[in-house]
């Protein structure tokens, strides 16, 4: 991260500022803007820097990177728990966030289909309950929502994870596909409808194809949010084998001692490691979303 | 598929005109329920069921071995008249709220601001100011903000070079909760983003002009930025505010699940985590998701509300 903004600086430099503002004006907002990206950065910075630091280092330290780098506190970190590693808990993160991702995809393209292409006649209705859901804090949902699966004897297993995303309860990714499909021109389905494809065959063939860019959007915030989520995957798993990354990570909290840092934060940097890369593969797609998403409503 | 849809096409013309017409008004109309079915479904199970069990979950002693048994209103009593603790939740809740979400947008105004120009590094910039929206919710930066801000953290190493010795932030029960606000605010990119979308669509010949009558930066800022860029500023006040009624990772790993030193990061979200997967009282813990909502729906209407004085719309002129 560091290395894109000093070279950029860099870069900048020797470029002309801005016709206005002139050079010197130009210089010091990168100075500016680069300092205050640094600040912004340093927790990230700080957090990599330390899984790489031997305990002796850890303690009182603003430097982020280590004098004396070690490899250690990884394995310390996968192997921190006793009868589970590190690794049962990303292969149990992996399969919840592909299952939503699949889920999300799935259902909530279907039902984006239903409110911007086909007519029927409570679809306005229909539409602002499903904005009403986006909307609706989850802590409402969580107890009756407990008491449910705990009768369909589903707690401790990964299904209240997945099962609901298939249903399409995450209403947002409903909204922003809606969004899309409105772009989509109509004559499509008319050309189509004339040739004899009924409903089905419009949205699994034209409409589904022409949606990429916002399923793919969708894709990439499903999984990291998934991955990310620590609410409902702590309420739903119980035995050590079955928590995923981020309750994994928490039994950190109960080991507050200085040497626990180096582990800590190596396993930290492990569960970041797949949210980086998805932010370094498709930073351009996951900032417009955020933007546009936002702004469309 | 494709052989009914051979046939249909084959098919003399004006038996396929009806059917057309009949496929237009008929299937259509089922097709979209036929196509909302997994919504329906969902809705029914994980929304408008649970709401509807959770209230009435909220009028009975449920503790999940036991059937639930009826007492009326007395859990809304219990956390109006004899709970200090819910109080003190609602009480920590609106201080997070009130102080962070005024201060992330500020921030993010700032720096939309600042990045809406064109020099070449912005797109780099934006980037790297929206990464901590991705990565802040994870336990893994709470953890990290537990580190940073511990006694032997890396700011009070920063603060011993200047000759001040720091605090425990996160056991001092004056600034645990501070920490937990510069957590939040550090996710300013998520807002600053769809600022810079909005300040994107307001027209430079404003400004020009602006520029010619003699206005300044200050006004400039005041006449223009801020009243076309309103309806992005409701939007972005509307999604934080309730975003930050909900947070509870940060609080929950940053007081190792407590929601201390002394409750001063006692989230209300986290005292209901606690009422009802700690003590298992699943009645008292849907009374307070009750009173969340009805809370929340309050607020989101008075800012709807209030947004009807400050919020300009372009089309508003031409009335």
């Amino acid at each position: 991260m560091s290395g894109m903004v000093t070279t950029d600086v860099k870069a900048e430099g020797i470029a002309p500022g801005n016709a206005k503002g002139g050079k010197t004006n130009g210089l010091l907002w990168h100075v500016f803007v680069a300092i205050a990206a640094l600040v912004i950065i340093y927790p990230v910075l700080w957090m990599v820097g330390t899984s790489f630091k031997p305990a002796a280092e850890v303690v009182s330290s603003v430097r982020p990177w280590p004098l004396h780098p070690t490899l250690g506190n990884y394995p310390a970190g996968w192997n921190g728990n006793p009868g589970v590693t590190f690794g049962q808990f990303f292969l149990n993160s992996i399969v919840v966030s592909t299952g939503a991702v699949i889920g999300n995809l799935l259902a909530c393209s279907l039902a984006a289909y239903a409110f911007s292409r086909l007519n029927f006649r409570l679809r306005r209705l229909f539409f602002a309950v499903m904005i009403g859901t986006i909307l609706l804090p989850y802590h409402v949902l969580i107890i009756p929502q407990y008491v449910i699966f705990k009768q369909f004897g589903w707690v401790n297993t990964f299904l209240p994870l997945i099962v609901p995303k298939f249903l399409a309860t995450d209403a947002f990714f409903i909204f922003l596909m809606v969004q899309f499909m409105r772009g989509i021109p109509r004559q499509l389905d008319e050309a189509a409808r004339l040739d004899g494809c009924g409903p089905y065959r419009i949205y699994r063939y034209i409409v589904l194809p022409l949606t990429r860019p916002a399923l793919i959007t969708s894709a990439i915030f499903t999984f990291i949010w998934t991955w990310n989520d620590f609410f409902t995957q702590l309420i739903y798993l119980n035995d050590t084998s079955k928590f995923t990354v981020p309750v994994g990570l928490s039994l950190f909290v109960d080991q507050s001692g200085a040497t626990s840092y180096g582990p800590m934060m190596a396993m930290s940097v492990l569960a970041l490691l797949p949210v980086f890369l998805f932010f370094l593969a498709f930073q351009r797609l996951l900032v417009e979303g955020a933007a546009s998403s936002g702004l469309k409503g | 598929m494709s052989k009914s849809s051979v046939q249909l096409g084959t098919e003399p013309g004006v038996r396929s005109t009806t059917r057309r017409r009949l496929q237009k008004k008929g299937t259509s109309e089922g097709a979209g329920y036929v196509f909302l079915i997994p919504w329906f479904v969902g809705l029914a199970i994980f929304t408008i069921g649970p709401m509807i069990y959770s209230l009435y979950l909220s009028f009975t002693k449920y503790d999940l071995l036991q059937s639930p048994t009826w007492i009326g209103l007395q859990n809304y009593r219990e956390m109006f008249t004899s709970d200090p603790r819910y109080l003190h939740s609602v009480a920590v809740t609106i201080k997070y709220v009130f102080l962070s979400v005024p201060t992330m947008l500020a921030l993010a105004l700032g720096i939309a601001m600042l990045l809406n120009r064109k020099r070449r590094g912005v797109g780099v910039y934006r980037s790297l100011f929206y990464l901590p929206s991705l990565l802040g919710s994870s336990v893994a930066v709470a953890l990290v903000w537990r580190s940073m801000f511990g006694q032997n953290g890396s700011l009070n190493a920063a603060l011993s070079v200047v000759g001040i010795h720091g605090a425990d932030w996160i056991n001092s029960p004056t600034w645990a909760l501070g920490t937990i606000i510069v957590l939040g605010c550090w996710q300013f990119g998520a807002p600053m983003v769809i600022f810079l979308a909005g300040l994107k669509q307001i027209p430079v010949e404003l400004y020009e002009a602006a520029g010619v009558d003699g206005a300044g930066r200050w006004r400039k800022f005041l006449h223009i930025t801020l009243p076309l860029l309103s309806p992005v500023i409701f939007f972005n006040v509307l999604l934080q505010t309730i975003g930050s009624f909900q947070a509870f990772t940060p609080a929950y790993i940053i007081s190792g699940g407590q929601g201390g030193p002394a409750d001063s990061t006692l989230f209300y979200t986290l005292y209901l985590y606690q009422k009802g997967f700690n003590d298992f009282q699943f009645g008292y813990a849907s009374a307070m998701a009750w009173v969340m909502l009805a809370t929340v729906g309050v607020i989101t209407a008075a800012i709807f509300r209030f947004s009807r004085s400050w919020v300009f719309y372009g089309d508003e002129g031409e009335r």
